[in-house]
């Protein structure tokens, strides 16, 4: 079967992802991988758990002291949206619509640096305002290892997706790249997954106490 | 290497046009649901601004979690459609594995 | 066809394997460099011993001892016993479940170039200031302390090594899942290719674990974080339950693969259909989920209550009973069969004693409150090498015996292969029994000299005359591959005339494609079942079509050849940051380039399409017609 072959709206596949055996192993791996990153991330939130509020002396700022919802909730709003729109990419992905797939993963790439962009100024606010730094004390260290882990998957995203566009962005969809465009959104959403832990059990039950 | 017909229907255009439907039907599904995530996520903000006991909001906001991770996976990830069986063991497997990692480190660290 | 012609000449087979996207070659591949790093682990064992065969003795100093020791334990685990089994997982299975490939060819490469770099950059160590000295469980708060970069090759050799695993893992999982022949159910798979695929599950959930834990110990080493240092907050006790949370399920992905090549050799030479094989099937699944709750029986003694303890001892137990099903199965497999004992047999029958004595003393073990007592002896020594060795390396040793045929097609001679089991046998009882009564007397694990007029001069010296008996085994061993491979006495498909599944109704090694035509699998043990109705070969599935197969690349080479160098100034930035910038300049520009490297790699292989080429249906019936030449 040739790789290349040209679909219209009418021929493509219901699921272009799993149509050849190629898609369907990737797909598969591809969850695999994401079930090994949940033991992965559940060891860095276990980890920050164990450490959270874990200072040398009571000179350092504590979550409670640091945390600041509005920025969280922004945040937060800005990774939900971007999955809302990488949905939408996949959904066009599926009716065989390319450009509108390529729109709507630029709108998720958009919203992604918007996030990224906000992570960095929060990182750099906890460092200068409260001397929050990762090698100041063990909450410190497990903090940012574990929502930076969480910012290097967003950066990796990005990088996956910005990579897709531009190599694809004049053959349009084939069954080569279809299962490639569908497992980096899968993976998008699995950051999304993480996120929503993130913010409920760092911030928000940070904030609690 | 798999066989690729387009379509599975006898008439093309007919399940064309059901599937088109039926995506449209799907897609406004993932709508709602991210209604209610971002619905999901309001509340949790607005209970731990408005201070109750965390004895009381803990539980709570580790609901809200759980039931957007579902809304995430079976809506946004389609865990919904066929063919997920095996997805669904290993994503379970793992999420069992992760669960009890944490429930380690929060009761048997610090002795 | 220019890409099936033979290559000939040292180069064109050197670049060929480097190349190599094919899981016969990636299996030779793992053989040879799983063989080597299994030579060095093996030598740092007779060091170990001869420092141990009399009192008060300096063959080694002190620091080499605990750098030897350290060494022996994490080449044996890491570089040997997994890369061995993973040769005859990627020999075997794709062939077991009558498949052309694996699920995923090129990352099958990188996952083994992965295993090799790491391999090697954790022994250059030798050469450059100092192997690690922590133990193969580096417990923190001892690897903190350790000067040098022993630690800092152990972490990122181990880091670069356990990403090519979990990719091997995922590998297998697809494969098993997506690529069986039709006909092919899941409980009609063979043992070995269930006890892969458990395996494989183990090692995605596993290993993740043991990545963070790596991590969280590079950033305290090299990057000034404080994750296991007690006065800024930190806990040593994380890196004990993430590196256990890995470990203890690491000892099941070394056993149950063996189990299934056990299960594969006493079936094929009782000449019977394997006991009770979907007991087996669910004592394996079930050896797989209790293996991940138990882990805190390593850390008894660290003191985390009761409770604790209690949980854990009583799930430890617990595992005992699918093991004890799969022992009793595997005895009434034999019972009534008509048994050959060959070498592989002969490996089988001296596992179930050998093994389960390392079971009974493992329930002792897991006895909380007797631990107390047991705990860091030479009882444990005792303990895990006879699951490790009985176990484990006995089913490697038979499964090369096995299997070696399918791989070269070659037969190692039988007489050698049985003085190689005696030696090997005679040599493991002698080393290890003896251990136990050394650690109830009380000599403990890891020491590096005993002095004289302690009771313990007797069983060490019978140790180490042990280890000389495995030592020659091993070396009669060497000697058999040779003569065999300059021999070169070609055999058939089924050279032990017993083969039972798919893998012997295919040529010896199999073409590159495996399989001409997907055969049609009717019940469990195929290719018995077809001899028993008089056919010499499987029914085909399917007509004859062209092939699909995947290119050569080169890419994962130079993808973990990136890691390897990025690793190097990953670590010596530490000693340039140390000194103000004065010295070690080179060393962000060399992480810099490595990191380049690698994915610069990645870019090459995501930009550029593979499509694969195809091997066409004239020329596999030409083929036909000429011999099978192809």
């Amino acid at each position: 079967m040739d790789m290349e072959q040209k679909f219209t709206s009418k021929t493509w596949p219901e699921s272009p992802e799993k149509t050849t055996l190629e898609g369907k192993n990737k797909f598969l791996g591809f969850w695999l991988f994401l079930g090994g990153e949940t033991v992965l991330f559940a060891s860095l939130f276990a980890t920050y758990l164990a450490l959270k509020d874990r200072v040398p002396d009571n000179s350092h700022a504590l979550a409670q002291d640091m945390f600041e919802l509005p920025l969280v909730f922004i945040m937060t709003m800005l990774l939900l949206t971007s999955s809302l729109t990488s949905v939408y990419a996949m959904y066009h992905m599926k009716n065989y619509n390319f450009k509108k797939m390529q729109t709507w993963l630029l709108i998720t790439v958009g919203l992604g640096l918007a996030f990224l962009g906000f992570e960095i100024y929060e990182f750099n606010h906890y460092v200068h305002a409260f001397d929050h730094t990762f090698t100041s004390s063990a909450f410190g260290s497990g903090f940012y290892t574990l929502v930076g882990f969480h910012g290097a998957h967003v950066v990796i995203g990005l990088g996956w997706f910005i990579l897709l566009l531009i190599r694809n962005s004049r053959r349009g969809l084939n069954l080569y790249n279809a299962p490639k465009f569908f497992v980096a959104s899968l993976y998008w959403h699995f950051i999304d997954v993480v996120w929503v832990f993130i913010f409920t059990v760092v911030y928000l039950m940070g904030m609690v106490g | 290497m798999a066989t690729t017909t387009g379509s599975t229907s006898a008439n093309p255009k007919v399940n064309y046009k059901y599937r088109r439907n039926k995506a449209r039907q799907e897609m406004r599904a993932h709508v709602t649901s991210f209604a209610m995530m971002i619905f999901l996520t309001l509340i949790a903000f607005i209970m731990v601004m408005s201070g109750f006991d965390k004895y009381y909001v803990f539980p709570v906001l580790l609901l809200l979690a759980g039931i957007q991770v579902v809304l995430q996976l079976y809506y946004f990830m389609h865990m919904s459609h066929k063919g997920h069986g095996a997805v669904a063991l290993f994503l379970y497997s793992g999420a069992l594995v992760a669960l009890i990692v944490i429930i380690t480190f929060m009761t048997i660290v610090w002795w | 066809m220019s890409t099936v012609v033979q290559k000939k000449g040292f180069f064109p087979v050197l670049w060929d394997y480097l190349t190599t996207v094919d899981h016969k070659k990636i299996a030779i591949l793992y053989l040879i460099s799983g063989g080597f790093f299994f030579l060095v682990g093996g030598l740092e064992a007779m060091v170990i011993r001869i420092q141990l065969a009399v009192p008060d003795s300096n063959f080694v100093s002190a620091g080499l001892y605990n750098e030897i020791l350290t060494m022996h334990g994490t080449t044996m685990i890491f570089l040997a016993a997994m890369p061995l089994l993973f040769a005859f997982m990627n020999a075997v299975v794709p062939l077991q479940i009558g498949a052309r490939d694996v699920a995923f060819p090129f990352l099958n490469s990188l996952g083994f170039w992965l295993f090799f770099f790491g391999g090697i950059f954790l022994n250059l160590s030798w050469f450059l200031g100092g192997a690690p000295d922590a133990g193969w469980t580096s417990y923190a708060s001892l690897s903190l302390a350790s000067e040098g970069h022993g630690i800092d090759f152990y972490v990122l050799g181990l880091q670069i090594s356990g990403a090519g695993t979990l990719i091997a893992g995922i590998n297998f999982l697809v494969t098993i899942i997506n690529m069986r022949a039709p006909g092919m159910t899941y409980m009609r798979m063979p043992l070995f290719t269930w006890s892969t695929f458990v395996a494989s599950a183990l090692i995605l959930f596993a290993f993740p674990p043991l990545t963070v834990g790596l991590f969280l110990m590079l950033f305290d080493r090299m990057f000034g974080a404080n994750f296991f240092d007690h006065t800024m907050g930190g806990n040593t006790i994380i890196w004990e339950h993430l590196f256990w949370i890995f470990g203890h399920p690491e000892v099941y992905i070394l056993i149950l693969p063996a189990f299934g090549i056990f299960s594969e050799i006493f079936a094929t030479f009782s000449r019977k259909r394997l006991f009770g094989y979907s007991a087996m099937v669910f004592a394996t699944v079930l050896i797989g989920f209790l293996g991940f709750m138990v882990w805190v029986h390593h850390m008894f003694t660290v003191g985390l209550g009761p409770t604790a303890n209690a949980i854990f001892a009583v799930a430890t137990m617990a595992i005992a009973v699918p093991t004890g099903v799969k022992i009793f199965n595997w005895m009434l497999t034999m019972w009534g069969g008509s048994i050959k004992f060959t070498t592989p047999m002969l490996y089988a029958v001296a596992f179930i004693p050998s093994f389960v004595a390392g079971g009974v003393t493992g329930v002792m073990l897991a006895v909380a409150a007797a631990d107390y007592q047991y705990h860091d002896t030479y009882f444990v020594v005792a303990h895990f090498h006879y699951v490790i060795i009985g176990g484990v390396v006995l089913g490697l040793l038979a499964g090369t015996h096995f299997y070696w045929p399918k791989m070269f097609g070659t037969m190692l001679n039988e007489t050698l292969g049985k003085v190689t089991f005696w030696l090997f046998l005679i040599g493991f009882h002698l080393t290890f029994f003896i251990q136990h009564f050394l650690g109830l007397m009380g000599m403990p694990r890891r020491i590096w000299k005993y002095l004289p007029n302690q009771g313990l001069e007797v069983g060490n010296a019978i140790s180490t005359v042990g280890a000389f008996f495995m030592a020659a085994g091993v070396l009669v061993l060497i000697y058999n591959i040779i003569i065999t491979q300059v021999r070169n006495e070609r055999v058939g498909n089924d050279p032990w005339g017993d083969g039972r599944t798919l893998e012997w109704a295919i040529a010896s090694p199999p073409p590159f494609y495996n399989f001409k035509q997907l055969p049609l699998v009717r019940g469990l043990d195929p290719y018995w079942i077809e001899k028993m109705e008089g056919n010499d070969r499987m029914t085909p599935a399917e007509p004859i079509g062209d092939i699909h197969m995947p290119n050569n690349s080169f890419i994962p080479f130079v993808m973990s050849l990136g890691l390897f160098i990025a690793a190097f100034g990953a670590m010596y930035q530490v000693d340039w940051r140390a000194s103000d910038g004065a010295e070690y300049g080179w060393a962000i520009p060399v992480l810099v380039i490595g990191m380049l490297i690698t994915i610069g790699s990645m870019a090459v292989r995501s930009l550029k399409d593979d499509h694969g080429y195809h091997v066409h249906k004239e020329d596999l019936e030409k083929d036909d017609e000429e011999g099978g030449r192809l």
